[in-house]
Parts: C-alpha cells; structure tokens; sequence
C-alpha cells in the first residue's frame, strides 16, 4: 500500500474515533461542559492534561528548535521551561484553587479581590495568552495536513476545525476531556516509536533516554562525544555546552516559561474537572509523567537526528555530500520548502558550515528533525502515517483546551458573571455552545489568515501568562493582604511591561519597522532576549501588586475567610458555578 | 470555616509551607543550579556518554521534578490527615 493512502487510513481511523468520543461524551449540564462533571479520575486527567499541554510546538518543533536553533545545551531551557510548571502548579495553585471549586480561572480573581473589574482584567488577559496561543495551533493543524495528506493548508485547517467543532460544542470539556486521552495515545507512540528505531539503530540501546549517553554501535566512542566533534569541525559550536547568549538569560527564559506553564488557564482550568484537593495534588504527577515520556525522549531526538543529519551532510571529514547522491529522504523534504541547498562554489557538492558566507545548507528547518526522522532511520511507511497522526493529535488536543478556557470565559465570566447573572444553567449551556462556535470560527479565522506576529506568538503567550495570570493567582492564595486595587494594577503593570518590551524590541504588534529600538542584544535588559521578559514582568507585577495594597483599604472579612478557607483541604465540594 | 481553631489552622499552613519550600529548594537546585548556574563544574563529570551538567539540563532536572510532586502529594496527605482535614471518602 502506498503511504498516501496508509496516510489517509491511519489519520482517519483516529478522526473517527475522536468522533465517536464526542458521541458518547455529550454534555448534559453546564457542569458537563466546563469542569467535565468533575469526576475525572487523576491518573486520566493527568494524561489529558498531557495532551492538553503538549502542542505541534512541543511535537513537530521541539527537538528541532534544541537541535538547530538552540544549539544543543541551550534547548535546556524548553525541556526544564515546560516541565518544571508542573511543579509550582501542583504546590502552589492547583490544590487551592480546586478547593476553591469555580469553573473558571478569572471567576476566582473576581472573588478572591471582591471585584468585577479584576474579573474583567483577568478575562482580557486570558484572551490576550489563548488567542496567541491557539493561532499557533490552528497553524499546525494547516501545515501538519498540507505536509502529511498534500491537501493545502486552507483545506486542512477547515477538516481540523470541524473535527474539533464535533467534540468541543458537543461535549465541552467532557468531550475534550476524552478525546485528550486518546490523542495522548496516538500522538506519545506517534512520537516514542521512530525514536527507540533510531536508538536502536544508533546506539543499540531501545531507550533514547539512555541512548543519547551510549556509545556508537560497533565503536566505543560515546555518541556524544562524536557529536560535540562533528559539530566543531564544521565551525558550530560544542553541542553540550552551547550556551543560549547568556547565563543569566538561560535562567531568565527558564523561569518565564516555568511560571507561564503555570499561569497558563487552560490547563489550570484541567485540575477542576478532578473529585478531590488530593487528587488535583497528585494528577500534577500524573500529567507530569506523561509529559516525561515526551520530554526526556525529545532531547534523544534532537541529539542523534542532529548526528544522523552531519553524517549525511558530512560522510567522512572533509568529503561534503555529492549533490547527485542526496538521500531520497532529502529530495522528498526539499519539495516542501524545509530543506535547500545552493552550490555556491559550484563542486556539486554540499558544503554544510556555520560560516553564512560559505555555507550552501541554506534552509534547514526546524521542524525537519521530527518530521524526516522515520524516513531517515529508514522505518516503515506506517510509522510515517503514525507521525502524521500524532503531529494532528498534539495540535488538535491543545486547540480544543485553548477553545475551551476562552469559551468558558465568554459564557460564564462575560455573562453569566457580570452581563446576565439570572440567566438560567439551559441558556447558560446553549450560550457556551455558542460561544464555542465563535471561538474555534475566530481562532479558524486567524488560523487562515495568519496576523504578521503569528510566528511569535506561542513564546509570547507565556510571557503573557507568566506576567499576568501567575502573580494574580499566586498572591490570592499566598497572601490576604493584597488588595483589588493591588491585583489590578498589578496585572495591568505586569503584562504591560512585559508587551512594551516585547514591542520595542521586535516592533508593534510585530509589525516590522515599528521597533523603536535597535534589534538585537546591546539593548536588552540585562541581556535578557525578549521571549525571556516574563519573570520581570511578573517581579513587576508583584512589587506593584505589594505596593499598591500598603496605600489602599484593606480587603473585607470575607475574603479573609475565603483565604482560609481554600487553605485545608476538608469541605471540598465538586466544582461549581454558584 | 475551616475546622481547625486559629492556632491549629496556623500550625497546619506553617508546616505546608515549609515542606513547599523544602521541595521548591530541591526544585531550584536541581534546574537553575545543576542545569544552569553550576553547569560547567558538574560537566567535568562525566557518567556514561552524559557530562553531569548537561544530563541535569536535559534530563535529571525532569525526573526530579516527577519525584518530588508526588513527595508532595503523599507528605501533604499525611499531613492532613493528622490535622483531621483530609476529605472523606
């Protein structure tokens, strides 16, 4: 069978059963459609929450990005970035919050600091981190389509978002909730398989994790070691200890994306849907260790496809690949745009050099080391069709969370909190229908017609979160002195210092030109590249949060009491509206 | 309102707390200080294929991280139940 059509079988079988969950999973209640009933099982909400989490960035990308872009050692900072939330979330938010048992992120922000407005600040600022998120995804879900089934990138948006239409306003976050645990499945094979051939291949050893510290099968030399040489052969520098600019911005972009993680609603909004404060407590592990899975085998990826792509370039030192015997691998990739190369020198072969002037490797794109791995290790075509699914799968699972959170804080916090609070829980449920069709139309809508900043926006998103969500909640829970005034001008200052530096360095809105300061690295603050800014962002939140809270009226008895109260655990109810 | 009288309701947050911060310390050390801050040092180790610094970078940080959210979760279990706040079943 050819890989079109095996392409096609694999990709719909798993569509099918996506639609069949939506089916089964339909919501009846508003409690249905915003919190999944609220008996999700940890262990199952971990691994939604998993899929929820893990993106096209984090399944096409990632690998790439520590690979090529980052050089190696420098990609640290996505693989500790995006796992070590996880920790901050299950000690300092998750519990408390699903002790508080609301539906929404913003709906605790408007109690906690006693006022509507704080509410309304904080549904801006969720629809500021999901919507730059979600363009990101609706793009993977065009580009996975176009690059896997050949359709264009328009048709393949529309078939995507119908799929997520089917279970999103069918089964809000019960349907969502479902479908997550079947796309973990599909996109983690998707993902582990082509990674222990190429192990295997490489190192002998089945478990990437290991093999990455291995030696070379029939060598004792480690493949490391051999990476790292290859590399500084041709001018790059060291793989494992290739610094991204600086310490301090390492551990800037680390920490920005750590407290993003956390901040970020849609999956804050996945520890609701758990019984228990204990259970919210240990699905953080859960999810985690589904996470794990995907994010130790990723840096295994990164190191021996980037190994696997010199050797190619590069087959013995010295001697350049001939252009007349590139891989049929590297010709079907060329097509798309992903990999070109220019004899510049006109030797017919491909000089491969981190020097811009002689290099003729003129694109690699990240993207291609996930992509292209199965072709490489030479795997079957069903592996290919599952990388396909998988690619799908992750795009799709983080859509439809995304979606999700923004609904939710349209229907719930918009209206019934503040525009119509006697509307009644049948209206409020066909409302957040609806508002679920507006939002996957208007995410379809930016999706096909891609604002210029799209390609910033996922790293954005977590300066966003990190700057404006996290400080908020944080201070709720930790603090009962902060006052309304404090968290609104609190997120208000956070999230504004983190966009202004965003927009001075890389232009407004990112439209280039509009920069009003020179790009690049002498002016950053403290070196710190503009992806990175949102722990200032948030050190500015909570200094202005403190600050203003001394001067203005402390807040009344009864959020004393609620603070106490979303302290023990004991009197959880499930989560609800009321 | 909470079931524990003032004094009880303090100690409890006193301890949750300072198990929080035992565990964030871990978690700081083990990424901002193995993986970023002391990473040239640890790398003149070397276990298997893996310089020390690097593997925490890339990979020790996050089974850390996996290990102490569920050391978080039994010891917080323990501790509510000795303050009798734990939810029935």
């Amino acid at each position: 069978m050819d890989l079109q059509t095996l392409t096609y079988i694999v990709v719909g079988f798993t569509f099918a059963l996506y639609i069949g969950i939506a089916i089964w999973a339909r919501a009846g209640s508003t409690k249905d459609f915003y919190v999944a009933g609220g008996g999700i099982n940890p262990i199952q909400n971990g691994m939604a929450t998993a899929a929820d989490w893990m993106s096209a960035a984090s399944f096409i990308s990632m690998a790439g990005l520590i690979a090529l872009s980052y050089g190696g050692y420098g990609g640290s900072v996505f693989l500790m970035g995006w796992t070590g939330g996880y920790v901050i979330l299950a000690m300092l938010l998750a519990p408390y919050l699903r002790k508080y048992g609301k539906f929404t992120v913003p709906e605790f922000i408007g109690d906690r600091f006693y006022s509507n407005s704080a509410r309304a600040v904080a549904v801006i600022c969720l629809i500021i981190c999901s919507v730059t998120y979600v363009i990101g995804q609706m793009k993977g879900v065009g580009v996975a389509f176009s690059r896997f089934l050949e359709v264009d990138y328009d048709t393949g948006l529309y078939v995507g978002m119908t799929i997520v239409f089917f279970y999103a306003v069918l089964g809000g976050m019960k349907g969502i909730t479902y479908t997550q645990i079947a796309q973990y499945c599909v996109l983690i094979l998707a993902y582990t398989i082509p990674a222990i051939f190429i192990s295997l291949q490489l190192t002998g050893n089945p478990l990437p994790q290991l093999g990455l510290g291995s030696t070379l099968v029939g060598t004792d030399v480690y493949l490391l070691d051999k990476l790292d040489m290859v590399v500084t052969d041709l001018g790059f520098k060291e793989y494992t200890t290739n610094v991204r600019l600086s310490g301090i911005n390492m551990f800037a972009y680390t920490l920005s994306l750590m407290i993003g993680t956390a901040g970020l609603p849609h999956v804050i909004i996945r520890f609701f849907t758990v019984p228990k404060v204990r259970d919210a407590r240990s699905s953080a592990g859960w999810a985690l260790v589904f996470i794990a899975i995907l994010y130790t085998t990723a840096p295994a990826v990164a190191g021996m496809a980037r190994l696997n792509l010199m050797q190619t370039l590069e087959p013995s030192p010295g001697q350049y690949l001939a252009i007349d015997e590139r891989p049929q691998w590297f010709k079907n990739w060329e097509k798309t745009g992903l990999l070109a190369y220019e004899d510049k020198n006109g030797d017919g072969r491909i000089q491969y050099s981190a020097d811009k002037e002689t290099n003729e490797m003129v694109k690699i794109d990240n993207d291609i080391m996930v992509l292209a791995n199965p072709e490489i290790a030479k795997l079957p075509n069903w592996v290919i069709a599952l990388v396909a699914a998988g690619g799908l799968a992750a795009a799709l699972s983080t859509a439809a969370g995304l979606l999700l959170a923004i609904s939710s804080a349209i229907s719930h916090d918009l209206l019934k909190g503040m525009l119509t609070p006697n509307i009644s829980e049948k209206a409020e449920l066909n409302a957040s229908r609806i508002a679920m069709a507006f939002a996957i139309a208007g995410a379809g809508y930016l999706g096909l017609n891609p604002p210029g900043f799209a390609a910033g926006t996922v790293a954005l998103a977590f300066g966003l979160a990190a700057s404006s969500i996290f400080p908020a909640l944080m201070m709720g829970i930790f603090s009962k002195g902060i006052t309304k005034e404090g968290a609104i001008a609190g997120m208000i200052g956070g999230i504004g210092v983190t966009l202004f530096y965003v927009f001075q360095h890389k232009g407004i809105m990112f439209i280039p030109g509009t920069a009003w300061v020179q790009p690049g690295g002498e002016n950053w603050f403290l070196g710190i590249e503009p992806n990175a800014f949102g722990c200032v962002g948030a050190i500015v939140n909570f200094v202005v949060a403190f600050a203003v809270s001394k001067v203005t009226a402390a807040p009344p008895e009864r959020v004393q009491e609620l603070v106490e109260h979303i302290r023990v655990p004991v009197g959880a109810g499930e989560a609800t509206g009321h | 309102m909470s079931p524990l009288n003032e004094e009880q309701a303090k100690e409890y947050w006193r301890r949750n707390l300072s198990l929080m911060i035992r565990c964030l310390v871990v978690w700081f050390v083990v990424s901002y200080g193995f993986g970023i801050i002391l990473v040239d040092v640890l790398n003149q180790i070397q276990i298997g294929g893996y310089k020390l610094g690097f593997w925490f970078a890339q990979q020790g940080s996050i089974y850390v991280f996996v290990a102490l959210i569920f050391y978080y979760a039994k010891k917080m279990g323990d501790l509510d139940r000795e303050f009798g706040v734990e939810e029935e079943e």
